[in-house]
């Protein structure tokens, strides 16, 4: 694959190396960089938000209830007099948190088995798959709202039932990408040269298959965000008094007739970071297209 | 084409015992004890333990779930709710044809909207209208079906009061839960619209009925097209799965008497049974439309009916 890049590098131009090379592809798109750009900003934001805040997500000012926007609270603030702005920049941090956790146990878990499935084949593939075939049979949101109810509200349960509800999509994307690896000839050389299951698996299966993955991986994050602001919705999220987007939009439904500020901003947030990663999966996506490849 | 139909129709019975059983098994870790919750706090300890006897709950795991599958082949009873002490089936039926309705309607908009957008984007590929069509089907994915239900009710029922903001029994009532419904499914039809018509179109039978002087309405209408919407079929069968799951949020922003508030009031309630009765419905509908789908798509289909000939 290296030297293929190599010759079809025009002269003149600085070696890059794969990484670098999705980057300057990844660049032409201003939609994606638009939600590089939105999403750098959001995690820059959920990691300090103790600094940037200007005030706590929970501190109530019941001489302030229902503000508007003003140069005290700059968007305004919800029934308990809390400042908006600061729970939605703690809601960032809940947010972000919640969608990469959440995706990363679909990716372990539905991953590995994808894998497993795939480079075993035979019974244990079938057996693997059906499991995920039932999965997948359940709409993915209604599958993560029976986790969910299941094992009650609460931010790490949240998480696992998001997690868990998309799990059989990657087992599906790795299982795919694994079978039409395993067939080609680096794999054969490399039990040739005596390497075990688990050292094909990890060093060259898994790196060469990364594309659709990362590309599913960022989609599903701005899924995930966007699920569990529905569960949190509807009482299974998160909690209050912590500022989940979700569960503030929920909170704001019954003031919606003469403070529909509490329900905008907090719904502008989801639908902006989504977008964002939408944005972002979309631009990967044809930057790691090795059909578009020049 | 028979045997593909009977193959497929064989092949949803697992599936859906499949899904019976992880639906079981997520009420069965839940805490909380069924007898307590029927019976109520009054129940004598003896009582409770006659319960469980003639109920079955202190069988087995399996020999629970057997009986329970049994129970729902051959008598439609999937248990009673704690709350209201009804079947839950008669629940379901009750709230069922509202979310059925309100999944049909966004439905309709979402293929009457997405299938033209698609089409008008794909042959102006690059114009103001594709580019503008793609930012709105991005943007659509992204809108979260409550808060848009909620900025509709606050535009038009709250600002401009021509439209109610709950309630599903006049057509009036229905525009502003389906649009909000629909906006997600609008997105992903006119996205693969689009996407499907930009690779027909430079298909060599495109190129053959334009040299041979067909109208460019002939070959894009029926030409393309034809052959065009065969991925749109797939997507919309899928669409319809995750409209019926969109319903549960649209209805409890709505006030609509459907199955997805149902489900909700009694997960809030912990009345589990409805809440298991209410997945398997929606799991199982979500199942049988796909099987529809798979059916349909071999039907417009030549290249998978030729393989079951």
């Amino acid at each position: 694959m290296a030297g293929s890049t190599e010759s079809a590098r025009p002269p003149g131009r600085a070696k890059r190396g794969p990484a670098m090379e999705v980057f300057f592809r990844l660049k032409k798109s201003p939609l994606a960089m638009f939600g590089l750009v939105v999403l750098l900003a959001l995690v820059f934001v959920a990691i300090f938000a103790d600094v940037i805040a200007p005030y706590s997500y929970s501190k109530q000012n019941l001489a302030h209830m229902f503000e508007s926007s003003s140069k005290q609270f700059l968007l305004g603030t919800d029934e308990f007099g809390r400042d908006i702005l600061s729970r939605l920049i703690y809601g960032a941090r809940i947010s972000l948190q919640v969608g990469f956790i959440a995706v990363s146990i679909a990716l372990l878990a539905g991953g590995m088995l994808g894998a497993i499935a795939g480079y075993y084949g035979g019974w244990i593939d079938n057996a693997i798959m059906r499991v995920m075939d039932v999965l997948l049979s359940i709409p993915q949101t209604l599958l993560a709202i029976a986790i969910a109810a299941a094992l009650g509200p609460g931010l790490f349960n949240l998480m696992i039932a998001v997690g868990v509800s998309d799990a059989p999509n990657y087992a599906r994307i790795v299982r795919s990408s694994v079978l039409s690896i395993r067939e080609m000839e680096f794999i054969e050389a490399a039990h040739a040269v005596g390497s075990s299951d688990l050292r094909i698996i990890l060093k060259h299966i898994i790196p060469n298959s990364m594309a659709p993955i990362i590309v599913q991986a960022t989609l599903g994050v701005a899924f995930a965000i966007l699920n569990a602001a529905g569960l949190s919705f509807i009482g299974l999220g998160i909690q209050p008094p912590y500022p989940e987007w979700g569960a503030m939009l929920s909170g704001g439904r019954q003031y919606i007739r003469d403070y529909p500020h509490l329900t905008l901003y907090p719904g502008l947030s989801i639908m902006i970071t989504i977008l964002a990663l939408n944005f972002l999966g979309d631009g990967l996506r044809d930057a790691l297209d090795p059909k578009l490849k020049r | 084409m028979i045997r593909y139909i009977i193959r497929r129709v064989l092949f949803l019975f697992p599936v859906l015992v499949g899904v019976a059983f992880c639906v079981f098994t997520l009420l069965y870790i839940t805490p909380g004890d069924p007898a307590r919750m029927i019976l109520g706090d009054m129940a004598t300890e003896e009582a409770m333990n006659r319960f469980r006897q003639t109920e079955g709950l202190n069988d087995p795991f399996l020999v629970q779930f057997g009986n329970y599958v049994l129970k729902a082949v051959t008598k439609g009873d999937i248990g009673r709710s704690y709350v209201t002490k009804r079947p839950v089936m008669h629940e379901i039926m009750q709230a069922f044809p509202s979310t059925l309705k309100l999944a049909a309607f966004a439905m309709a908009i979402a293929v009457i909207v997405g299938i033209p957008c698609g089409i008008l984007s794909a042959i102006k590929q690059y114009s103001f209208f594709d580019v503008i069509t793609m930012i709105f089907a991005m943007i659509g994915l992204s809108m979260p079906v409550f808060w848009l239900g909620l900025l509709l009710i606050i535009l038009f029922s709250v600002q401009l009061k021509w439209l109610p903001s709950s309630g599903f029994d006049t057509f009036k009532s229905m525009i502003l839960p389906s649009v909000a419904l629909s906006a997600q499914a609008i997105s992903m039809v006119t996205r693969m619209t689009r996407s499907s018509m930009l690779e027909v179109i430079r298909a060599d039978y495109i190129r053959t009925a334009r040299s041979k002087g067909q109208k460019e309405s002939v070959v894009i209408w029926v030409h393309a097209l034809h052959n065009a919407l065969i991925p749109v079929v797939t997507i919309c069968g899928l669409q319809f799965g995750a409209l019926l799951a969109g319903a549960i949020l649209t209805e409890s922003i709505f006030a609509i008497p459907g199955v997805g508030r149902l489900m909700v009031e009694s997960i809030k309630a912990r009345d589990y049974p409805v809440v298991q009765g209410a997945v398997l419905f929606v799991a199982v509908a979500f199942s049988i439309v796909n099987l529809l789908v798979d059916l349909a798509y071999a039907f417009i289909n030549p290249r998978i009916k030729a393989q079951y000939k």
